[in-house]
């Protein structure tokens, strides 16, 4: 076994590697619950890809086949249903895991300098998840799939000028079609994973140059022993590696029941409407987008007032556009000394806890009717038009009430235990 | 962790509260997937008064022969058309355009009508049927206005008038049942409970065992969450 290894090492820098990204890497000993998604990340797309894989074994991306090829699925291929649902199920937990892996960055300042290029690759990998969902979602050929692309298409026909071509080449025809389906699947099976796999080796890569952040915000690399160790630091492996095998477990716990017992999660990981076929003579009562994508759509639903002559509808999908964008520039719109939360001040705490109420919000009201009245007084359409304000009001200020701020003295060393 | 868990819990309940809302109230019906006995005569409603006009084309005989205990034989003489196989597809029999130019429209196929209308609002269609002159097939029905379907199952349950479209008390709608059928009210409500026991099955087969699987699965892991908890907590009981 040594020496195959040696005979290997001889070749190739693999015990390099492997002290360089786990054995001797060192990462902050203080880590708590929030730092478990980034491994939990790494589970979710595994198995993902593993389902993936299996699902087209049997899947046949074609417009007349694809409805019944999924049903084979869930009936004829043995375990199939299980993949079936696990693949599902899969994708909102990559959103649950994901959205909560992009938290713990704005709890304890994670994007801040200097794991800005972490952060932006990170944002990167988020738009392409989204592409990824988006186009996956088409797949099945149920009627949601279906109704759901053609409205999230039909936004680009919003760009002046440019904008009719532009959906057409997007969809390859004049409505979502047989030629969409096909195009869609290539995306979704090939050219969007290899794309995200490159990114999350670098996304690592350029994490374990600089090091991890930890829950005090503070770089443990300041304070280091005679051997150049960082003091407040620990192998990942064993340490965390034996960690994350425990998050990995509790998570697979929660998935997995999911999976056998809530693989519908009451309408919200599939949808009613998607058990029937595509059909495009009859349009779903209500067309709604998943629930992770409701935040975006509530705020592209929120603009409605017309601006320089152009339609209300192109302002909604800038803005949508805008609510992802802002993510991108969070290193250097907050101007905050410290980074964690433990150590600013309350109006840091009072911006970040009103943003994620309006996220939530204007994800709940994304699944209504804008013309409704689901929380109270107020039509959706108006509280999803206050959150909206909510929302970019935490980027757009940010500048402004990180400097002024108080904040408390951040320790020398990480708090543990 | 306490308010790790209230965040976990704000999360994820705000959108439960999205339930599908109906306008029209339904009666409730009791869906028992281990009640082996109501799938079966579900099963022999739906092949001799559905699977006429409907397809459930994504579902092989077969397989209800091995889920629900019925033997080869008995699956042929009971449940299939002459001629099918039973490893073939429960596809009905009429011709999609002449069902188009008799009603109107092409039977929808049924595998996941369940999983597209809640239980409750199958069962309370197929008691909602009542006499109509004034529609063309002679039929109409109050869950489902002018739907184009007629009452197949008159021969069981009779002929009923709408009296009320609704009632007072619980604004469901009133009928009168002018003719009896084969059936008592009580027989017909119990073979519709059936039928529609049958198509929650039908629109998810492997229901049947899916939560028992679960069960095993959620134990091991169990097993497994102790280990790595022990495992984690002799590794890290070093630092300080």
């Amino acid at each position: 076994m040594i020496r195959v290894l040696n005979w290997v090492d001889e070749r190739f820098p693999i015990r390099k590697l492997w002290n360089e990204h786990l054995a001797e890497y060192y990462a902050p000993k203080n880590f708590n619950f929030w730092y478990y998604f980034g491994s939990l990340a790494i589970l979710v797309f595994v198995i993902q890809v593993v389902t993936g894989v299996f699902l087209t074994m049997h899947y046949k991306p074609s417009s007349e086949h694809a409805f019944a090829s999924v049903e084979y699925i869930m009936r004829d291929v043995p375990w199939g249903w299980l993949i079936r649902y696990t693949h599902a199920v899969g994708a909102s937990a990559f959103f649950v895991v994901i959205y909560l892996h992009m938290f713990r960055a704005l709890l304890y300042g994670s994007h801040r300098a200097p794991r800005e290029l972490v952060w932006l690759l990170g944002c990167v990998m988020f738009v392409l998840l989204m592409a990824e969902a988006f186009m996956g979602y088409l797949l099945p050929w149920g009627n949601m799939s279906y109704w759901g692309a053609q409205v999230i298409i039909s936004l680009f026909t919003a760009i002046p000028w440019a904008g009719e071509a532009l959906a057409e080449w997007l969809r390859g025809d004049f409505v979502v079609s047989d030629a969409t389906l096909n195009r869609f699947f290539a995306f979704h099976v090939a050219l969007i994973p290899l794309i995200l796999t490159g990114l999350v080796v670098i996304h690592i890569l350029a994490l374990h140059a600089v090091g991890s952040n930890n829950p005090d915000g503070i770089e443990i690399k300041k304070n280091k022993d005679e051997n150049g160790i960082p003091k407040d630091g620990i192998p990942f492996h064993p340490y965390y590696t034996v960690k994350d095998l425990f998050g990995a477990v509790v998570f697979l716990i929660v998935f997995l029941g999911v999976v056998f017992f809530l693989p519908e999660m009451f309408g919200l990981f599939l949808e009613k409407d998607n058990f029937l076929p595509a059909s495009i003579l009859q349009t779903p009562p209500d067309i709604v987008p998943l629930w992770y994508f409701t935040p975006f759509y509530s705020i592209l639903r929120a603009v409605t007032y017309p601006l320089f002559g152009i339609d209300a509808k192109f302002w909604g999908v800038v803005c949508m556009g805008l609510s992802i964008v802002f993510f991108f520039l969070l290193p250097w719109l907050d101007r905050s000394p410290v980074k964690s939360i433990r150590y600013r001040g309350w109006m840091y705490k009072t911006a970040l806890t009103l943003f994620t109420i309006s996220f939530i919000v204007l994800g709940y009201l994304g699944m209504k009717n804008p013309q409704h009245v689901d929380l109270f007084l107020f039509p959706n359409l108006v509280w999803a038009q206050i959150f909206f304000f909510v929302y970019f009001g935490f980027f757009l200020l940010m500048p402004l009430y990180t400097k002024w701020d108080k904040t408390k003295p951040e320790p020398e060393r990480v708090t543990f235990k | 962790m306490k308010r790790v868990i209230a965040f976990l819990l704000l999360v994820t309940s705000a959108p439960w509260s999205m339930a599908a809302s109906e306008k029209l109230p339904l009666d409730s019906v009791y869906i028992n997937l281990s009640d082996t006995a109501s799938l079966q005569r579900g099963a022999r409603l739906f092949v001799n008064y559905c699977l006429s006009c409907h397809s459930a084309a994504y579902m092989r005989y077969r397989r209800i022969g091995e889920d629900l205990g019925i033997s080869e034989d008995l699956l042929k003489e009971n449940l299939m058309f002459a001629g099918d196989k039973p490893g073939d597809l429960m596809k009905t029999t009429m011709p999609a355009d002449y069902a188009k130019s008799w009603f109107g429209v092409v039977p929808p196929d049924l595998t996941l009508a369940a999983r597209v209308r809640k239980p409750d609002w199958i069962y309370t269609y197929l008691r909602s049927f009542y006499l109509d002159e004034k529609s063309p097939s002679g039929w109409n029905n109050s869950l489902f206005q002018n739907v184009a379907m007629p009452h197949v199952l008159y021969g069981l349950q009779g002929n009923q008038r709408l009296v009320s479209k609704s009632s007072e008390e619980d604004g469901k709608p009133v009928f009168m049942l002018e003719q009896p059928g084969s059936m008592t009210p009580e027989e017909y409500d119990e073979a519709m409970r059936d039928l529609t026991n049958f198509l929650v099955y039908l629109g998810e087969p492997v229901k049947l065992d899916r939560y028992l699987i679960g069960v095993f699965v959620i134990l091991f892991l169990a097993v497994l969450l102790v280990l790595s908890y022990l495992l984690k907590k002799e590794y890290w009981k070093e630092l300080h």
